[in-house]
C-alpha cells in the first residue's frame, strides 16, 4: 500500500530547490556545447540565453526571453538544472519558460524591463530567483514569491565591486536588525518598504530566509572567492566564463574557488595559467542610462 | 558525525543532526582527513555531478568508501544516494562510489516542474511520512541485500543495506526527524 497526497509547487519545494544550489556555481551558457562544458566543470545549474550579459549590453535595443528552442536544446543536452531569464514583470515569458520545462526563472534586470511591476511569483508551480542591491529589494521579492535571491551588482561589466557592495548592504542590513525590538523592526521595515514580518524573520535568523547568491561581474575564481567571504551561498557567472580566453579552464577554476574560498594557497594554485578573463569594462565609466542594476525596484 | 560539505543543502542537514545527536559533535567536513575519525558520515543532497566530481579531487571518496565498508552508518539523500549506489542507469555523467547495490535513475520524476511532496508509508514507521523530492532520483534495481523501506509514485525511493540508508528525498527539509532518529540508532548499534 502506498499513500500519496501529491503536491507539486509549493513554497518548501521551490525554496528547496535553490538550497540544492548552494555552494555551487551557476554559469550562463548560449549553446548545448557551452552547457555541456558547464556541466563537465561542475556547475550545479546553467542559465539558458541567448546571448551573454557583456554582448547584452554590446548590442543594445530590447532585451527578450531566448528563443525556446534555444533553452530546449540546452535542456536536452545536460542533466544539471536549467535556468532562464523572463524580463521584469512579464509574467508570460515566464509561463513560456515554466512550459518549456526550465527547473528556475530568473527575473532579471540584464533584460528590458516589461513592467515597473514585478511577476507574481507565488502563482507559478516553479521557483524563481530574483536580483537585489539592498535588503529592501530582496525582501520585496520574496514577498512576491521569489525563492532565491541574488545580489545584481553590474552585469556583463566583469567589474565585481557593484556585486561586493550589494553583499555588504544586504549583510549589514541584516547584522544591524539584531537586538531590534519589536517596535523598531516595524518601523524600518516601513522604511525599507518591506514585510515586517520577513524582516523580524531576518532579525531572527540573521540571514535572508531564502538562499541568497552573488551575481554581475564575477569574473575570476578571486572574484567568486570574495562573495563566497562576503556571506553568498555560492554564485552566478555570467559572462565570465565563456567571454574569457580559455572558458573550461576558467570554469573549472571558478567551480574549485567557490568550494576552496578560504584557502589562500589552494586559490593561489588554481588561479595559476588561466589565461585572460573576459576583459571587462570599469563600471565607474558607465553612464547611468546604461546601468542595468537600476531596472526594477 | 560528519556532514560531507562539498555542495548542496548541507546546513540544513546539520541543523537537523545536532537536534537528535544529544552530546554529540556534528562536523561540517569539506577536505579529506576528518571522515576517518566520524560514527557516522551524512551525504546531502545537491547536484551529483558537482559532488562528485570534488569529492574525488578532495580524496574524500576513498574516506567514504573505507567508512562504509568497516560498517560506519552512512544517510545518504537524494544526490547523496546517486553517489552511494552501484549504477546508474543511461548516464556517465557521474561515477557512483558502488557502495549500495542498486541501480539509480537520475532525476527519476522529471524536471524541478514534477517535483513533489507526498505521504509514505514507511517499514518501521507507525504514521505515515511527508516526504520532500526534489528532481528526485529513484531505485530502480535492488540487490538482494538491499531493504525496501518506501516506495512512491510505484518506484522505491528509501531502502537500507546494513549500515547504508539511501533515500531520494530530503528528510533535512522538514521537521519530521524519523529517518535522522532512525540512522542515529544505527550509529549508536555501532558503536
Amino acid at each position: 500500500m502506498e499513500l500519496e497526497n501529491l503536491r507539486f509547487g509549493t513554497e518548501l519545494l521551490k525554496r528547496g530547490f535553490a538550497k540544492m544550489q548552494k555552494g555551487g556555481v551557476i554559469m550562463d551558457v548560449t549553446t548545448p556545447e557551452q552547457a555541456i562544458i558547464a556541466e563537465e566543470a561542475g556547475a550545479v545549474a546553467v542559465m539558458a540565453l541567448h546571448a551573454v550579459p557583456a554582448d547584452i549590453r554590446k548590442m543594445g535595443g530590447v532585451a527578450r526571453m531566448a528563443d525556446p528552442a534555444i533553452i530546449e536544446d540546452i535542456i536536452n543536452s545536460v542533466t544539471i538544472p536549467v535556468m532562464a531569464k523572463a524580463r521584469i514583470g512579464h509574467f508570460v515569458e515566464a509561463r513560456i519558460l515554466e512550459a518549456v520545462g526550465v527547473d528556475m526563472v530568473d527575473e532579471s534586470e540584464v533584460l528590458t524591463p516589461a513592467d515597473e511591476f514585478h511577476i507574481e511569483k507565488a502563482k507559478f508551480t516553479i521557483p524563481f530567483v530574483c536580483g537585489a542591491r539592498d535588503l529592501g529589494e530582496a525582501l520585496r521579492r520574496i514577498s512576491e514569491g521569489a525563492a532565491m535571491i541574488r545580489t545584481k551588482g553590474e552585469a556583463g561589466t566583469g567589474d565585481v565591486s557593484q556585486a561586493v557592495l550589494h553583499m555588504k548592504k544586504i549583510m549589514g542590513q541584516i547584522r544591524s536588525l539584531r537586538g531590534m525590538n519589536e517596535e523598531e523592526l516595524v518601523r524600518e521595515a516601513r522604511k525599507i518598504e518591506a514585510s515586517a514580518e520577513l524582516v523580524a524573520e531576518c532579525a531572527r535568523i540573521q540571514r535572508l530566509p531564502v538562499v541568497n547568491f552573488a551575481a554581475g561581474g564575477v569574473a575570476t575564481p578571486a572574484d567568486a572567492a570574495l562573495m563566497m567571504h562576503l556571506g553568498a551561498d555560492g554564485v552566478f557567472v555570467g559572462s565570465g566564463i565563456f567571454k574569457s580566453e580559455n572558458p573550461r579552464s576558467m570554469a573549472v577554476a571558478i567551480v574549485e574557488a567557490v568550494h576552496n574560498y578560504d584557502d589562500p594557497a589552494t586559490l593561489a594554485r588554481i588561479s595559476k595559467g588561466l589565461g585572460s578573463p573576459m576583459k571587462g569594462i570599469d563600471v565607474g565609466t558607465i553612464q547611468e542610462a546604461e546601468a542595468l542594476q537600476t531596472r526594477g525596484w | 558525525m560528519g556532514v560531507v560539505a562539498i555542495q548542496g543543502d548541507v546546513s540544513e542537514h546539520v541543523l537537523a543532526l545536532k537536534r537528535v545527536v544529544g552530546q554529540g559533535e556534528v562536523l561540517v567536513v569539506r577536505k579529506a582527513g576528518v571522515l576517518p575519525q566520524c560514527d557516522g558520515i551524512v551525504l546531502p543532497g545537491g547536484e551529483s555531478t558537482t559532488i562528485s566530481k570534488m569529492m574525488s579531487h578532495s580524496g574524500m571518496d576513498g574516506e567514504i568508501r573505507d567508512a562504509a565498508l568497516s560498517g560506519v552508518p552512512i544517510m545518504a539523500t537524494c544526490a547523496g544516494l546517486v553517489l552511494i549506489s552501484r549504477e546508474i542507469e543511461g548516464d556517465d555523467r557521474v561515477r557512483p562510489l558502488g557502495l549500495m547495490d542498486v541501480t539509480i535513475g537520475r532525476n527519476a520524476f522529471g524536471s524541478q516542474r514534477e517535483s513533489f511532496e507526498a505521504d509514505l508509508e514507511v517499514k518501521g514507521f507507525d504514521e505515515p511520512y511527508r516526504a520532500v523530492f526534489i528532481r528526485a532520483p529513484c531505485i530502480v534495481r535492488c540487490g538482494q541485500e538491499v531493504e525496501v523501506l518506501a516506495r512512491a509514485r510505484d518506484s522505491v525511493v528509501a531502502a537500507r543495506q546494513g549500515n547504508l540508508f539511501g533515500l531520494a528525498f530530503h528528510p533535512e527539509l522538514t521537521d519530521d526527524l524519523r529517518f535522522h532518529n532512525m540512522f542515529m540508532e544505527a550509529v549508536a548499534d555501532v558503536l
